[in-house]
C-alpha cells in the first residue's frame, strides 16, 4: 500500500518543532553560554571569554568537586536500593493471592507522588516534636527530638529513605510488566529439571529481566543524576553543602546568583559525563546482544 | 521515495499463564509473601497516614487517630493561603499538557508504528536521547527563551515547557500501542472504501483507548507534579501551581503542620486517585511491548 510522502512527516511534525526549539535549541545554547561570562545582575561585563569558567570549575570550585562526588554517592546508593527492593517488590506482587489488584495500587501510588509532596509528607514524619521519632520514643523507642534531617550523621539515610518511598514503584512496574512476559513453560521444565525456586530464579528469571534491568537503571541512575525537586526541597543541599548534587548546584547558581555563563559550563560537565556513563554503561552491560 | 505500510510480524498473545498452584497449602508463602509484603505496605501507608491525621487533628492535639475530624486547616490553606488558586492552575496545566501529548503522541507514534519513512531511526534515536537530557540543567537556556517569547508567568508557557519534555516518552509508548493494533483490521477497512483517515478513526482509534487512558494520565501527572519549570518561569503568585505553593509552605509554615498536611492532601489526592486507576493499563501496556518499541 503506497502514500502520499507527506503524511509521516506532517505527523511528526509538531514533535520536531517542539524538540528544535525546546530541548536541541537550548543545548547548543548552553553550549555557546559556556563559553561566556554571562551575569544577569552584572550585563556590563558579559562577553567571550573561552574556557576560563571550565579552568575556573576544574582547578578552584571546591563545591564542584564535592557535588560532583555526592552526586555519584547519591546514584550508586539510590539506584542499587532501589533496583533490589524494586525487583523484590515486583515478584511479591507477581505471585497470585486475594486482593493483588488493591496491594499493587497501593504500592506502587508513591509513584504518583511529586519531589516536593513527597518532602512535605516526609517532613511530617521527620519532624522532632510531632514526628515519628518523638511517637517512638513515647513507646520507649530511641530519644525524643531526635532530629535526623538537622544531623549530618543521618541526613543522608534520611533522604535516602524518601526517595526510595517515591522510586522503588518506577522499578516494580516496570519489572512486573516484564515478569510477566516470562512464558511459563520455562518454570515448569526447570521445575522438572528439579530446579528448586532459588535456582529458577537465578536462571530463569533474571536472564529474562537481563534487558529490562539494564534499561530501567540507566534511565534511573540518569533521573537521579538529575533529581533536583526532592533533595533542594528536603533538605536545600545541606546542612553545610552536604547533600549538594551537581544539578542543585547548577539550578543554585542560575536562580540565585544569576551566573548564567558559569552554571552553564557546570551543566555542559553533568552532560559530558551523563554521555559517557551512558554509553559505557551499554557497553559494560552488553546490551541487546542477545537479540 | 516510496512509502509502504510496515506490516508487523503477527504475534499471538499468548494466553494468561494460569496461575501456579500447588496442590498442598505452602507454609514458607507467609515468609516469602505475606511478611514482606505487609512490611512494605506498612513503608507505603505510614508516610501517607501521618499526612492524614494532621490535616484532619486541630491543631494542639496529638492523638494518632484523628476524632472527631476538623476542616479548619483544609480552610487556612484552601482560602488563606491560596490553594484554591494554585490547584485551579496546576489542573489548567495538568489537562491542557495531557490533551496536547495525548494528540501529538497519537500523531507521532501512529507515524512511527505505520510508515516507513526516511530519518525515521535517526527521529526514534533522537528521542530516546532526550531522556537523557535533564531539565534541572536546561533551565538558564530555557529561561532566556521564555523571556524572549514572553511566556514568563503564563500557564500556557508552562504547559508548552511541560509538553515538550513529555512528548518524547510518550511519543514512544504510543508507538507501542499502535502497533500491537493489527494493521489488517484498518486495510480491511480501506479495502471496503474508507480513507486511511476514516479507517483510522473508526477501526483503530477505539482499540487505542486503554492507551489513550494510560499516555494521557501519566502526561497529567507528570504536569501536575512539575516543580522546577512551574518554580522558575512562574514567580507571580497569581500563577503558582500546588507543588510551589506546597514548597513555599515548606518553610513558610515551619511549625504549622496542620497547614502542611492540608496542602499536601490536596495535592495527592488527584493524582494518586489517577494513578489507582491506570495503573494496570501501565504494566499491561509496557508488558506487551510498548517499552521495546
Amino acid at each position: 500500500m503506497r502514500t502520499r510522502t507527506w503524511a509521516p512527516y506532517a505527523l511528526i511534525a509538531p514533535t520536531l518543532v517542539l524538540m528544535a526549539v525546546f530541548l536541541v535549541y537550548p543545548i547548543a545554547s548552553v553550549g555557546w553560554f559556556s563559553l561566556r561570562q554571562h551575569t544577569v545582575t552584572q550585563p556590563w561585563k558579559n562577553g567571550f571569554i573561552g574556557f576560563e569558567n571550565f579552568r575556573r570549575m576544574l582547578f578552584e570550585d571546591q563545591l564542584f568537586w564535592q557535588s560532583l562526588a555526592f552526586s555519584a554517592k547519591w546514584v550508586v546508593v539510590e539506584v542499587g536500593l532501589q533496583l533490589v527492593l524494586g525487583l523484590v517488590l515486583a515478584l511479591i506482587v507477581n505471585e497470585t493471592f486475594i486482593g493483588r489488584g488493591f496491594a499493587r495500587a497501593l504500592v506502587f501510588s508513591p509513584w504518583a507522588v511529586s519531589g516536593v509532596l513527597t518532602t512535605g509528607i516526609w517532613i511530617l514524619l521527620y519532624n522532632p516534636s510531632t514526628g515519628i521519632f518523638q511517637q517512638l520514643a513515647q513507646w520507649g523507642i530511641g530519644d525524643p527530638g531526635t532530629s535526623v534531617l538537622g544531623d549530618p550523621a543521618t541526613v543522608f539515610p534520611a533522604t535516602v529513605v524518601t526517595e526510595l518511598w517515591r522510586g522503588v514503584p518506577f522499578f516494580a512496574i516496570l519489572l512486573l510488566a516484564d515478569l510477566q512476559t516470562i512464558p511459563n513453560d520455562l518454570y515448569e521444565a526447570a521445575s522438572v529439571d528439579g530446579a528448586g525456586r532459588w535456582r529458577q530464579f537465578v536462571s530463569v528469571t533474571l536472564p529474562h529481566l537481563r534487558d529490562a534491568i539494564v534499561l530501567s537503571t540507566l534511565l534511573r541512575a540518569v533521573w537521579e543524576f538529575n533529581n533536583v525537586d526532592l533533595i533542594y526541597t528536603l533538605t536545600g543541599g545541606g546542612p553545610a553543602n552536604q547533600t549538594t548534587t551537581l544539578p542543585l548546584y547548577v539550578a543554585r547558581k542560575a536562580v540565585d546568583s544569576h551566573d548564567f555563563g558559569y552554571g552553564s559550563a557546570l551543566t555542559m560537565a553533568g552532560f559530558v559525563i551523563l554521555l559517557f556513563f551512558s554509553i559505557l554503561y551499554l557497553r559494560l552491560s552488553k546490551f541487546g546482544s542477545r537479540t | 521515495m516510496t512509502q509502504t505500510l510496515i506490516r508487523p510480524a503477527t504475534t499471538v498473545e499468548p494466553p494468561p499463564a494460569p496461575p501456579r498452584r500447588r496442590k498442598h497449602r505452602d507454609p514458607s508463602r507467609y515468609f516469602r509473601l505475606h511478611l514482606p509484603l505487609v512490611l512494605y505496605l506498612l513503608f507505603t501507608l505510614i508516610p501517607f497516614y501521618w499526612m492524614l491525621v494532621f490535616a484532619f487533628r486541630p491543631t494542639g492535639q496529638t492523638s494518632l487517630v484523628p476524632w472527631p475530624i476538623t476542616f479548619e486547616h483544609f480552610d487556612t490553606v484552601w482560602n488563606g493561603i491560596g490553594f484554591g488558586l494554585f490547584f485551579q492552575n496546576s489542573l489548567i496545566i495538568g489537562v491542557g499538557t495531557m490533551i496536547v501529548v495525548t494528540v501529538f503522541a497519537l500523531m507521532g507514534g501512529y507515524a512511527l508504528a505505520r510508515f516507513k519513512f526516511r530519518g525515521q531511526r535517526v527521529f526514534l534515536l533522537a528521542l530516546l536521547c532526550t531522556q537523557f537530557i535533564p531539565g534541572a540543567m536546561m533551565l538558564i537556556p530555557l529561561f532566556v527563551i521564555f523571556k524572549s517569547a514572553g511566556l514568563l508567568n503564563s500557564l500556557t508557557g508552562l504547559v508548552i515547557a511541560d509538553t515538550a519534555f513529555q512528548l518524547p516518552l510518550a511519543l514512544i509508548l504510543m508507538s507501542g500501542f499502535v502497533r500491537n493494533v493489527p494493521i489488517e483490521l484498518e486495510e480491511a477497512a480501506m479495502v471496503d472504501g474508507c480513507s486511511r483517515l476514516r479507517a483510522f478513526f473508526a477501526v483503530t482509534l477505539p482499540r487505542l483507548k486503554p492507551a489513550l487512558v494510560a499516555v494521557g494520565s501519566f502526561a497529567f501527572i507528570g504536569a501536575w507534579n512539575n516543580f522546577l519549570f512551574a518554580l522558575m518561569f512562574a514567580s507571580k503568585q497569581d500563577k503558582f501551581t500546588l507543588p510551589v505553593g506546597l514548597s513555599y509552605a515548606l518553610g513558610e509554615f515551619n511549625t504549622d503542620f496542620g497547614a502542611l498536611a492540608a496542602g499536601g492532601v490536596i495535592a495527592a489526592v488527584p493524582v494518586v486517585l489517577v494513578f489507582a486507576v491506570v495503573q494496570r493499563f501501565l504494566v499491561q501496556g509496557l508488558s506487551a511491548g510498548a517499552v521495546k518499541g
